[in-house]
């Protein structure tokens, strides 16, 4: 028998403290009831006072790199990487080497996943075969394979051809799948190194124009609109992608939204030192584009935030803009730069943050045992999080990169612990090996 | 002064005691023993990515005729994506001991990332980066601006204070623009841009400028100078390419020809920054008449380079004046 947890006064969604019983891999006991295991000899008691209790948050945008890019992360590093960050679930995206286009490798990514243990990892399956944009791959496949992939998308690159993007659409509706889209004009983007505008002209580096987005969110919008289906627009970055996605919404259109940490927290000025580890796609935008990303999150326009969490080798970014990669991580840091950009500037609840981070997240996922209230009998998918604390950002722990954009500055809350399922993943800020803990 | 990144990075003092050097570095080039002993027993190393006769061609003759002793390190081809990294060479060359990096690099922010990524001590002088910064060019056409049109008499310690200059072309593609926008406006001139609108940075609006698209227009202004840019053809199939419909169309538009020279103020003077694309930008004879001073500008780039490195390398920091008994002073 596993170990049961018994969490002291916690505050479910920053409500009133109680007492939760985590066992059997369940909530099995609230207040009063939970409050009776405290001297139970299985019974780990922690003490919870002060701390926020969410469901387990689950991303629909990570990059695991494995297989391909294992110099960069691993499914094992990046997985304990999410756990330290309070997630339970993450989605693998699919441009790894090779492609995620088959049942074998999204099968072969979900085992890695699963034998690892930290968190529930669902592969993202390739649109198009080798992420080339032209044919579409064995979706069905794929959505019938041991990893039941619901989630599509070839990000990293759009899905440009309006044609192959319309098939993709109707074609999911089969298994209820959704398409992820990296919204990203291509001809209008070639060489572009950062945000087009008045950093860029000083600085000199080919401009990516916030158009570029907008006209394929607009474009898929409308498609989804005339297929019946629903579609979901990855790393919104822009103010204009906001006001095109607030408009299909009021025209009942099935789109839903996601924002990174780093567009909701960072701008382009952090260009001037040309230091690569700012070099994102899409790029930051401006203190304008900021502050309409953190109102549409409020406003629910923007639906979930999204890591894009994306690892890259010390010698991809070590060297000049040009030539570095694209991508920052973000597992380890998200939630604090959620909690200081939408909490502590009151725009946000925590049961907002638990919307934005797990609920709705799981639900564009098809993912049913995640983003589950906090009752009893719903499966021990849990973070706690001490909104008090405040750390300055270690380059990496977890991660085997160390690109974080935040790294070195101090940002508020800290994980405290994780369970998956009810068993333990991060105690004490730590992260606990499955292979030790489980008694 | 320890780094020469930008033209951004000059104050307007800064600025002037650069032209003020040149000019004295100008009048030590025309005795017969050309070569100063400033900088004997230091190392200038030429670091160019990127094709660059002239420029390299200059830095190296400014460095020679201060004695120091110059590396020439040519690493085109060497992509970095393929061959040695930018960080491998930069350790390699202080290793060597440099005392200074000249480096010409096709990516943006490349001698900004040399100078402060901690893999080298050197100084770093800016030689053209992608299409953001050209310093020593920015200076070398101020220096020509200031000895023909800040007069009459000796300009020493004046700035450009009062006089408009138009810069027409490709600014998009222009780091040359770019310098000579920062820097001539800290000395006080008026800049107007022109261009098609294609080749306009978005963004442009901050930039301490005007902007037309109209070149006949901004000519019957009566502009002191006319700085022609080149059409970087070589830059222009980036971005999507199709700038301009024809050379032809754009020559109408907004090359530099007999007739639109006619049409100048008798003072003013024309500079091109090279190499020229002849019949594109500028027709032969704008290049060649007596309003052009496109030779003259090569010539006193290697005065600018020589007080670049100097300052840098002797002179203790752009904002200490020379003393009398510094041993390294520049004969008088």
């Amino acid at each position: 028998m596993s170990v049961r947890y018994l969490l002291r006064g916690a505050a479910p969604l920053g409500d009133e403290p109680t007492d939760v019983l985590l066992a059997d891999g369940v909530v099995s006991a609230l207040g009063a009831d939970a409050a009776q295991a405290a001297d139970d000899e299985d019974v780990v008691v922690l003490d919870a006072t002060g701390l926020v209790l969410l469901p387990g948050l689950v991303d629909l945008h990570t990059h695991l790199r494995e297989p391909g890019r294992e110099d960069a992360e691993t499914v094992r590093s990046g997985t304990r990487a999410a756990a330290l960050g309070g997630y339970t679930a993450v989605h693998a995206m699919a441009n790894t080497s090779p492609v995620a286009d088959t049942a074998g490798v999204v099968e072969q990514v979900w085992r890695l996943g699963r034998d690892a243990g930290w968190v529930d990892v669902h592969p993202v399956g390739a649109v198009t075969v080798g992420l080339a944009g032209e044919r579409l791959a064995e979706l069905a496949a794929m959505a019938d394979s041991a990893a039941r992939v619901r989630v599509f998308s070839d990000d990293g690159k759009c899905v440009d051809d309006p044609v192959v993007m319309r098939r993709a659409l109707e074609y999911v509706k089969a298994f209820d799948g959704v398409v992820a889209q990296h919204a990203q004009e291509p001809r209008l983007t070639e060489n572009a190194q950062m945000h087009e505008g008045v950093v860029s002209a000083e600085l000199g580096l080919a401009g990516w124009p916030a158009v570029a987005e907008e006209a394929i969110i607009a474009r898929d919008c409308l498609l989804a609109e005339h297929v019946g289906s629903r579609l979901h627009v990855l790393h919104v970055s822009t103010a204009g992608s906001v006001e095109i996605v607030r408009w299909a919404k009021s025209r009942g259109i099935d789109v839903t939204a996601e924002a990174t940490p780093h567009h909701l927290g960072l701008t382009d000025d952090e260009a001037r030192g040309y230091d690569p580890l700012f070099k994102v796609n899409p790029p930051l935008r401006t203190a304008a584009d900021v502050e309409a990303l953190r109102a549409g999150l409020a406003d629910g326009t923007i639906d979930t935030v999204g890591t894009d969490h994306a690892p890259h080798s010390r010698e991809d970014k070590d060297c000049e803009w040009a030539a570095a990669a694209f991508g920052m991580t973000g597992l380890e840091t998200a939630l604090s730069v959620v909690q200081a950009t939408m909490v502590d500037t009151g725009r946000m609840t925590w049961a907002d943050v638990a919307r934005v981070m797990s609920v709705t997240p799981a639900r564009i996922g098809r993912v049913a045992d995640q983003g589950r209230p906090i009752a009893v009998g719903e499966p021990a998918n849990l973070v706690l999080v001490d909104p008090r604390a405040r750390r300055v950002v270690e380059p990496r722990r977890a991660s085997q990169s160390e690109n974080n954009p935040f790294r070195g500055r101090e940002l508020p809350g800290r994980v405290v612990a994780t369970f998956l399922r009810g068993r333990a993943t991060v105690l004490d800020g730590r992260s606990v090996d499955a292979t030790t803990e489980e008694v | 002064m320890r780094h020469l990144l930008s033209a951004a990075d000059l104050s307007r003092d800064e600025a002037v005691q650069i032209l003020d050097t040149a000019a004295q570095m100008a009048a030590t080039q025309s005795r017969e023993i050309k070569k100063l002993p400033t900088l004997r027993g230091r190392t200038v190393i030429n670091l160019f990515f990127e094709d660059s006769t002239r420029t390299r061609i200059s830095f190296e003759t400014a460095a020679k005729r201060l004695s120091a002793d110059v590396i020439n390190f040519s690493a085109k081809g060497s992509s970095v994506s393929k061959g040695e990294s930018l960080k491998d060479t930069a350790l390699t060359l202080a290793a060597m001991g440099a005392d200074a990096v000249v480096i010409r690099h096709q990516s943006s922010g490349a001698p900004h990332t040399l100078a402060h990524a901690g893999w080298t001590g050197c100084a770093v002088v800016n030689a053209g980066d992608g299409t953001h910064q050209h310093p020593t060019q920015a200076l070398l056409d101020a220096y020509t601006l200031r000895r023909h049109l800040a007069g009459p008499g000796d300009v020493a310690g004046r700035d450009l204070a009062g006089l408009h200059v138009a810069i027409v072309g490709d600014v998009l593609h222009s780091r040359v623009a770019r310098s000579n926008v920062q820097l001539l406006t800290t000395l006080g001139a008026r800049v107007t841009l022109v261009a098609p609108p294609t080749l306009v940075p978005v963004g442009v609006h901050t930039w301490p400028c005007e902007v037309s698209y109209h070149l006949d227009d901004v000519l019957a202004g009566g502009p002191d100078a006319v700085m022609m840019l080149r059409v970087q053809r070589e830059r222009m199939a980036g971005g999507g390419g199709g700038f301009f419909p024809s050379p032809l169309e754009y020559t109408r538009g907004y090359g530099l020809d007999a007739r639109r020279v006619a049409t100048l103020p008798e003072h003013a003077i024309v500079m091109h920054p090279g190499p020229m694309n002849r019949g594109l930008e500028i027709s032969a004879d704008a290049a060649d008449g007596p309003r052009a001073v496109i030779v003259e500008q090569v010539a006193n780039g290697v005065a600018v380079r020589m007080a670049v490195l100097y300052l840098l390398l002797a002179g203790g920091g752009a904002t200490r004046p020379t003393s009398p008994d510094d041993e390294t002073r520049i004969p008088a």
